[in-house]
């Protein structure tokens, strides 16, 4: 092993290549592990390397700030500093006697492990998409939102030819611009939050110019593609037999319940929809770090309460690339500081402070304005499937609930079999919650992916000489 | 609207297409792209049925979150489509319910 201390980065995302640049340059050995097969995370999310894209920043937004994280990661390679470990899929982090073992697992088909061995973590591992059911979200052509970007970025394909973007919150205009440039026609970007929610928070959106900005700069684009726009309405029902058809949306009362007669029938074969991000903290839990509601607790340097554990972008709340950024520099300086024995001092962070500052400020002030239907579970048919990969209907899950008396996700899964799949709820958690009439709380998961018994049963053995 | 594709918008000169198969019809396939992309570019949306009641599922969530993009390649079930790379050759099999039964 390398002399010096040893920090591992778990995701290559902006926060993680943030904080790895801001450590390296301090002296730091870094190790960056992340499932991709490239750097960029899922927002700077690269064309496959085969494809030969030359112009990939046409798929993207702030292309040179990618720039700079990628080049500044490739110049740390290049002299030692950094160690980029990708398509390492980490299931595990072990606390020992002598820091912290990160466990993977290896490529795609992820059978073989392995391990790298650290003196302070950096959990930047993102978020993944919220999507709320409704009859007919299982059929093939209804993606989220984030995933018809997702394969759009990475492998430079669309879903279908008639697109319709729904859901809420500002995912949504860089998906329906984004298929709309590759060809796509989006026949309707349908957002469920109300205007008049944005009117409330006008003064702190005032604040941020450059978001203002961008927002303009978005609606120009819908404008150019002739994307139609419609607020406060909701999609009712995906429709089609063996593949999306048509999705029916309505518009919203000032309840947030569908307005009767409002109903119309759009012709698509592709319906991506999502309502907002949620932060991963599978691995953050089970090193038990505190979480506060849904992200990873952190202090003012990034820190979680688990001592040598720093956290930050997404999993520490839903914030944004440029709020990550900030997160995983304050982060990577704080980690330079602490490993060396030294206490960091704040001023020399003191321009990302406050941009996190205000950021954070403005992420709640967009949480707040974006909201799906209040009356969305009201949407939720008995016969709709809610739990994906063990298909339990919202009939059954209602049953547990009004019946049987489950109170809580955990018991409605006990009793229905919803979470206990291959995705461990984590796609049917929050609607889950929702009809049980619970808020949404973290599972505990002690693993953060699937791991095959012949990985857990030769665990340890394999140690570094 | 504009006939634009995603290879000409990114601007994308892919090394040469190879064949793989999906329920044995030859599809083709550009290097780098998953067994999902490739499926998605040849206009196939669905590949797997589900275990209970037998429905057609694809990609979802087009990260490896949600698992319903499930597939048997080269007699491997289960593997999630939107992650693993196509190589020459590849067969892809539609998985009906656990992909261990047939």
């Amino acid at each position: 092993m390398a002399e010096g201390t040893r920090l591992a980065v778990i995701g290559a995302g902006p926060a993680g290549l943030a904080a790895a640049l801001a450590a390296a340059a301090r002296g730091v050995h870094v190790t960056v592990i992340d499932s991709g097969a490239e750097a960029g995370g899922q927002f700077y999310r690269q064309p496959a390397e085969g494809l030969g894209a030359r112009r990939p920043q046409a798929l993207h937004h702030q292309w040179r700030t990618w720039e700079r994280l990628r080049d500044g990661l490739g110049a740390h390679i290049a002299s030692g500093r950094v160690v980029h470990l990708t398509e390492h899929h980490v299931w595990f982090v072990e606390t020992d006697l002598n820091g912290f073992t990160v466990h993977a697992l290896l490529g795609p088909e992820q059978e073989e492990p392995a391990e790298v061995h650290a003196d302070a973590v950096l959990l930047a591992t993102g978020g993944y998409e919220k999507v709320l059911p409704f009859p007919g979200w299982t059929l093939p052509g209804v993606v989220t939102a984030g995933g018809a970007q997702a394969m759009l970025k990475g492998g430079l394909v669309l879903p279908g030819r008639t697109a319709v973007v729904a859901g809420t919150g500002p995912l949504l205009l860089p998906v329906a611009t984004g298929l709309a440039a590759a060809g796509a026609e989006v026949a309707a970007l349908v957002e469920s939050a109300d205007p008049k929610a944005f009117v409330r928070q006008g003064g702190t959106f005032a604040a941020y110019p450059a978001k203002i900005a961008e927002g303009a700069q978005y609606a120009a684009e819908l404008l150019r593609h002739r994307v139609k726009t419609l607020v406060h309405h909701t999609v009712v029902e995906a429709h089609g037999g063996d593949r999306l058809s048509a999705v029916t949306i309505a518009a919203l009362d000032a309840d947030g319940r569908v307005r009767p007669g409002t109903e119309r029938r759009i012709p698509c074969d592709t319906l991506a929809v999502g309502h907002g991000m949620l932060p991963h903290t599978d691995l953050a839990e089970a090193l038990g770090c505190r979480i506060d509601g849904l992200g990873v607790h952190v202090d003012d340097e990034q820190r979680t309460d688990v001592p040598g554990v720093w956290a930050a972008g997404e999993t520490t709340g839903i914030g944004g690339a440029a709020l990550s950024l900030a997160e995983g520099h304050i982060a990577g300086r704080s980690i330079a500081a602490r490993l060396s024995g030294a206490e960091p001092d704040p001023r020399g962070w003191a321009a990302a402070a406050r941009t996190r500052t205000k950021l954070r400020k403005f992420f709640a002030a967009v949480d707040g304005a974006y909201a799906p239907p209040a009356h969305w579970t009201e949407l939720i048919t008995d016969d709709t499937v809610v739990c994906r990969c063990e298909e339990v209907t919202g009939g059954a899950i209602r049953e547990a609930v009004g019946e049987l008396g489950a109170g809580d996700v955990r018991t409605v899964k006990l009793l229905t079999r919803a979470g206990m799949g291959w995705c461990q709820g984590r796609v049917c958690g929050p609607a889950v919650a929702g009809l049980a009439g619970c808020e949404l709380t973290p599972s505990r998961r002690p693993f953060a992916r699937p791991v095959p018994l012949g990985v857990l049963a030769r665990a340890g053995e394999s140690e570094e000489p | 609207m504009s006939s634009r594709t995603p290879l000409e918008l990114a601007d994308a000169r892919p090394g040469p297409a190879f064949t793989v198969t999906l329920d044995g019809r030859e599809i083709e396939a550009l290097p780098g792209q998953t067994v999902a992309a490739a499926l998605w570019a040849a206009g196939v949306t669905s590949w797997r049925t589900t275990r209970g009641e037998g429905r057609p599922r694809g990609v979802f969530c087009g990260i490896g979150v949600c698992f319903d993009c499930l597939v048997t390649v080269n007699g491997r079930p289960n593997q999630r489509a939107c992650l693993l790379p196509l190589n020459p050759g590849d067969a892809i099999r539609t998985q009906e319910g656990t992909g261990h039964d047939g």
